[in-house]
């Protein structure tokens, strides 16, 4: 006896019956009305029957209220207007992540830290996950950065991104050196610092921070000035240095004590548009006086400060640090000891030159004479800064503005470059950018005071040398340059 | 794919899955399926009937999703999908969540931390069932749509 049955379908399957709600099929049994149904939608089969035609186990069907388990199963007769229902049967949940819960509570090997390196915690598995399924990484290289200590000198242009790579990968204890206090000039690239952070000291923006990205990193904070006093025992604890510095003595300094406590210091520079990196480890190559055994004199390279630096490049030279400071933990791949590597983003090309250790470097050769720190500051020809009234040549910004209101003639003097004179300049001054001063020295009247002033007074103190040389007596460098005047005079003159 | 929800809702939800907290907590998901998204209307909290520990799985009663389907046709609404808790997990989906799941459903996964909604997370299965797609989740008027469900986010 056949009865007319409504079949009451969930939205998964009603695709398969042409978007119908519900289908009435003729049929004795539930069995034969679910035959129906899949013969007149045969796209519906596959859901309802397995391989072997058996119902699905997660295919429930009620004949009206009741579960067909309960009563004949496929069996179960049908009468004139009942309805059947297919409810799929819903479960799950994190279940079969069982295994993993069993391994926690047997404790292996890694958990129990009997290599001697640190067990990884399950907040620390999830965090890392990446990581442990590169197998050269893995559970093993996770627990090694988890050990590992590394020391980045500075913490601006290219300490921001290794602090912050290096703190998301995992390396457990990291060392920042740095005394500078965060300024608006420093946002253009040094990702670290925010707004919120200008005025306050680096380290204290820094730690807040990488304590966010990630809490489960030590942070030791090295409020100071490195100096020959107190590199060794700043540099000792740790594994690997990082030199994310933008000064000749700092950079001597951290490769001699790196060379002296046979650590392997990860360098990188930058200027403008380009970019060096490298790592120096004097036990198995070369150093970075084999490189450049003597400092360059005196100005001839420009800081940043002066000579400007495109804001991404530091982010480029970083990570790269950062790459050479993650292989060196894990001791992966080919490191860059014996290699320089030079990039240049305009042309956007990466260079390698091959460095040989130099036979005779006074720090890492056979014969060195260097067994100690220095005065770097010496070597590089800098002289420690003169006291104020001390320095007959400089004049303040204070004292030029009230000699230039009694009307004292004074010929003032622009070394900075055009492209820095269009963004602010002084009034009445005459632009003679630094490298065009030798064949423009004759515009310059002996007998008339001049006053030479340029960013922030580096450049225009190598012209006022150079002045000197020249016969020039009535000379005076802007103490501070245009920046001091900005901000001891004039507001109103924009700041760069 | 989307599939939006009222903060009101969002809230009714985690409340359950809160108490149902340390065992998994499950319901399901009962509104309008629109060409621009899924928007549910009602949540309906059940028990968790799964046999043995409840606190890695879940299942829920068919006879309780036949009435909630019942309910939700008589108010012109459809079964959209359903929601779990993964007490101190992850919102993701895992190997057993796939091997049962169904088609076309939306998985509206909230992972409790100690007694705390924080992070929920919608999917739905791939067509070939081969993995779970995440689904946009909005929670209008909430700055934490898409990220936790958002309801109670303050700390303690």
């Amino acid at each position: 006896m056949s009865a007319s049955v409504r079949i009451l379908l969930p939205m998964p399957l009603r695709p398969y019956a042409g978007g119908a709600a519900s289908v009435t099929v003729e049929a004795a049994t539930v069995g034969e009305a679910l035959a129906r149904l899949a013969a007149e939608h045969e796209a519906i089969a596959p859901h309802l029957y397995d391989d072997s035609g058996r119902l699905r186990r997660f295919v429930n069907v009620y004949r009206n209220e009741e579960d067909i388990r309960h009563l004949q199963r496929e069996a179960t007769p049908l009468a004139e207007a009942d309805t059947l229902s297919i409810v799929p049967s819903i479960a799950g949940g994190r279940g079969a992540e069982r295994r993993a819960a069993q391994a926690l509570r047997e404790a292996p090997a890694w958990q129990t830290g009997a290599d001697g390196l640190p067990p990884l915690g399950q907040d620390e598995l999830l965090r890392y996950s990446r990581h442990l399924i590169l197998p050269e990484v893995g559970l093993q290289g996770q627990r090694k950065l988890k050990a590992a200590s590394v020391l980045l000198v500075g913490a601006g242009g290219l300490g921001s991104p290794l602090a912050l790579y290096l703190a998301a990968a995992g390396v457990g204890r990291l060392g920042l050196v740095d005394f500078d206090v965060v300024d608006e000039t420093n946002l253009q690239r040094q990702v670290l610092h925010g707004t919120a952070s200008v005025g306050r000291p680096k380290l204290e923006s820094a730690r807040a921070r990488l304590a966010d990205l990630n809490p489960l990193v030590r942070v030791d904070a090295h409020e100071t000035r490195l100096d020959c006093g107190n590199a060794f025992e700043i540099l000792r604890p740790y594994d690997v240095i990082v030199d994310g510095t933008d000064n000749f003595p700092t950079r001597y300094l951290v490769n001699d004590a790196c060379a002296l406590l046979g650590k392997p210091n990860v360098y990188g520079s930058i200027y403008r548009f380009e970019g060096q990196a490298s790592v120096f480890d004097a036990r198995r190559g070369p150093c970075y006086r084999c490189l450049y055994p003597e400092p360059p004199p005196p100005g001839l390279v420009p800081s940043c400060a002066e000579g400007g630096v495109l804001g991404v490049l530091p982010g480029v030279i970083g990570v790269l640090q950062g790459i050479e400071t993650l292989k060196l933990l894990l001791g992966i791949g080919e490191s860059l000891i014996g290699r320089l590597l030079l990039f240049d983003a305009l042309t956007m090309s990466f260079r390698q030159l091959e460095l040989r250790k130099d036979p005779d470097c006074p720090l890492c050769g056979a014969h060195a004479t260097v067994r100690e720190l220095i005065d770097y500051e010496a070597f590089c020809g800098l002289e420690p800064p003169a006291g104020d009234g001390e320095d007959q040549w400089q004049i303040g910004a204070g004292e030029l503005a009230a000699r230039r209101a009694r009307g004292d003639d004074l010929v003032l003097v622009d070394v900075r470059e055009p492209h820095e004179w269009e963004i602010a300049h002084l009034p009445g001054a005459t632009l003679i950018p630094l490298a065009r001063l030798p064949e423009r020295v004759s515009e310059l009247d002996t007998r008339r005071e001049v006053v030479l002033y340029c960013h922030t007074g580096q450049r225009s103190a190598r012209a006022l040398e150079f002045l000197r040389q020249a016969g020039y007596r009535k000379l005076r460098n802007l103490r501070g340059g245009i920046d001091a005047w900005s901000r001891e005079v004039d507001p109103s003159l924009p700041r760069y | 794919m989307s599939l939006e929800l009222e903060p009101r809702l969002a809230r009714e939800l985690e409340a359950h899955l809160e108490r149902a907290y340390p065992e998994e907590g499950c319901g399901v998901l009962l509104g309008r399926d629109q060409p621009r998204g899924r928007r549910v209307e009602r949540v309906i909290g059940f028990e968790n009937m799964q046999d043995g520990p409840r606190g890695r799985r879940y299942r829920i009663d068919p006879e309780q999703l036949l009435g909630a389907e019942r309910e939700a046709r008589s108010q012109g609404l459809e079964v959209l999908g359903f929601f779990h808790s993964h007490p101190d997990h992850p919102a993701r989906p895992s190997a057993f969540d796939l091997e049962n799941a169904w088609p076309y459903y939306s998985y509206l996964i909230v992972s409790v931390e100690r007694g705390r909604a924080r992070a929920a997370r919608s999917w739905r299965l791939a067509e070939d069932r081969s993995r779970f797609e995440p689904e946009a989740l909005a929670v209008p008027g909430e700055s934490g749509a898409g990220v936790g469900l958002g309801a109670g986010g303050e700390e303690g």
